[in-house]
């Protein structure tokens, strides 16, 4: 029986904490901020750890981006990652979430054998949320969102809390599938300073277009392949508020007769 | 399936798309109402009032999508603006599974061949979207604060980099596909002398499950994208114990509690109370910051509210400049005094 296999997809990000924005050009200055592995994969990644550490088996991240993204790979060997894969080409440069997922998942299907695949909520830039399910999608596989907890965890199937329509479920997927998971789900742990030194000499393997093709449909792939496409972007002005402040030792009394005035009955 | 293969085939030499469709063949707006155990979620109402509107600009029908355990509302969905109600009644729609949805709704979009498919961008909105938009090949763009027709072509507006830009995005073939932020349009208004056909389809068979749901649990906790009035402690805040004076503040008002990021972090209050970019998004009608600087990842949660109020030492903080009224102080001092104010009105 093959080994128990996890993939995790991880993107590297900009800090959006950190990130300038300049409004009059109405773009992101990238150089103002590092990059960082998604955190919301982060998560993904500790609870691959945590299963690999309780039933065995082996995690596979992988990425699509830029060559530096190599970076981000090693931090997840780093963290407990068995195999890394980079997915680099111009040919999947300007991917919306239709074509992401699409590379994502045919690079999943060149791996051959897997039975869980881990993916972050949203990617902090994006913030779309879609290529976790869209992966399932295109694999033909069943996936549950939004998974804050796991409560079983076994070699056939996973049992997980969700929380949807107002109430939390507990439900069993059945493997081969993908589950997307909250920042509930646990607390990612730093990386040891002996695994930082083993994801140093670690072989970072990279695929380009040719390598998916075999898997794949050329007419999928990168901008050519995506559905949607930004035609503007907008700076919205900013409301810019007038603060009206009240001052002195009848400060709160004055507050509280301004917002009976707007609300009522408060 | 044999004819379906071939016919892919055929459309793939002539290099037209498997699944999605010309634009020049789309045709209609639909809105997937989404339904919980059989009640109507309010976004449903919010699309029918945005849908309407972009039919009425294209002058096409507009068609809502319920699948559903219980049909019988089926009629209100007629009195809040469609033309056309595609009614699915099955008991699989009784739990949060998105398959059988996606199986169905690919059909219907198949044989109907829509322009433009909306979807509610709440949380299983936004799982059952992108499965069903994959599964058509098609484009999907999320969680949309605006939409409106330009010289004939559907624009989808969404916020980008923390809300510093918006995005216009365009769709290159159909069905058109967005996810919509829940409580960004107001609700289409009820008029009962509106007249719509309500037409019965026989929902697929589905041999799952692939997911199998195991036990459903009310969640008895708060839902601040619902509150009406916010109060959040920040880190003007010193000690954990210390949000009892927002939590006062709080039911003195008759609201619910926030929090910026990093209380949340350091663990003093539960991730469903964060109000921010990477929290939860709150649009109330009143939003009191309490020892809250306005970090942008913040303001990205509350800046929309109705009237915000700010109360902060520093006087330079960014929180004044998005504030309708402030309190330059510590929330120590300032906040027992609103609470002994207000119980005194």
């Amino acid at each position: 029986m093959a080994n128990f296999s996890i993939i995790v997809p991880i993107k590297e990000v900009p800090d959006i904490e950190k990130v300038n924005f300049d409004r009059e050009k109405g773009r992101i200055d990238r150089s103002s901020a590092t990059s960082e592995p998604n955190p919301f994969d982060l998560n993904a990644l500790e609870e691959a750890v945590k299963i690999k550490e309780e039933i065995g088996g082996n995690i596979t991240v992988i990425s699509m981006g830029p060559p530096q993204a190599e970076d981000t790979l090693r931090d997840a060997i780093a963290r407990g990652g068995d195999k890394a894969i980079l997915l680099t080409d111009k040919g999947f440069a300007g991917s919306d979430t239709w074509a992401t997922s699409y590379t994502l998942a045919t690079a999943i299907k060149k791996l051959g054998h897997y039975d869980l695949i881990i993916c972050g909520e949203k990617t902090v830039d994006g913030d779309t949320g879609q290529v976790g399910p869209e992966i399932a999608e295109v694999l033909d596989i069943p996936h549950v969102s939004y998974v804050n907890k796991t409560i079983e965890r076994g070699k056939d199937s996973i049992i997980v809390q969700t929380e949807v329509w107002g109430r939390l479920y507990k439900k069993e997927l059945k493997f081969p599938g993908l589950i997307t998971v909250t920042k509930d789900l646990n607390e990612p742990r730093l990386p040891t300073l002996t695994n930082k030194l083993k994801a140093k000499s670690a072989e970072i393997e990279r695929w380009g277009l040719d390598d998916l093709l075999d898997t794949g449909d050329e007419k999928h792939f990168g901008i050519k392949g995506s559905p949607t496409s930004v035609v503007n972007i907008e700076v919205p002005k900013e409301k810019g508020r007038k603060s009206k402040i009240f001052e002195g030792k009848d400060a709160a009394k004055k507050m509280v007769e301004q917002l009976r005035k707007d609300l009522g009955g408060i | 399936m044999q004819l379906k293969r071939w016919l892919n085939n055929y459309v793939r030499i002539w290099g037209v798309y498997d699944m999605a469709y010309d634009e020049s063949e789309g045709e209609g707006v639909w809105i997937y109402c989404e339904q919980e155990k059989g009640e109507i979620h309010p976004v449903s109402y919010e699309l029918l009032n945005k849908g309407r509107e972009l039919a009425d600009d294209l002058n096409t029908h507009l068609t809502a999508l319920f699948l559903t355990p219980d049909g019988s509302d089926a009629q209100e969905l007629v009195y809040r603006g469609a033309d056309r109600i595609y009614l699915l009644e099955h008991d699989n729609f009784n739990y949060p599974n998105e398959i059988p949805f996606r199986e169905n709704i690919v059909k219907l979009v198949e044989d109907n061949k829509p322009e433009i498919l909306l979807i509610g961008a709440t949380h299983f909105g936004r799982s059952l979207a992108p499965r069903v938009a994959g599964a058509l090949e098609t484009g999907l763009t999320a969680d949309c604060t605006g939409l409106k027709i330009e010289k004939g072509d559907f624009v989808q507006i969404r916020p980008a980099f923390t809300g510093n830009i918006l995005a216009h995005i365009s769709t290159d073939r159909c069905p058109k596909m967005s996810t919509v932020r829940y409580k960004e349009f107001d609700e289409s208004e009820r008029d009962t002398g509106r007249e719509g056909e309500i037409i019965d389809i026989e929902p697929l068979e589905y041999d799952g499950p692939d997911v199998k749901i195991l036990n459903e649990m009310i969640i008895e906790d708060i839902n601040i994208q619902e509150a009406e009035i916010v109060v959040s402690g920040g880190k003007g805040l010193k000690d954990s114990q210390d949000f009892e004076i927002i939590e006062e503040l709080c039911s003195t008002l008759g609201g619910t509690v926030g929090s910026s990021r990093p209380l949340v972090d350091e663990g003093w209050i539960s991730r469903n109370h964060q109000v921010g970019y990477s929290g939860n998004r709150v649009k109330p009608n009143l939003y009191i910051a309490c020892g809250i600087s306005g970090a942008p990842q913040h303001l990205a949660g509350m800046k929309e509210s109705k009237i915000i109020v700010a109360i902060n030492t520093d006087p330079s903080a960014p929180i004044f400049d998005y504030a309708d009224y402030g309190i330059i102080g510590d929330l120590y001092e300032v906040v027992p005094k609103l609470i002994k104010e207000l119980r005194e009105g």
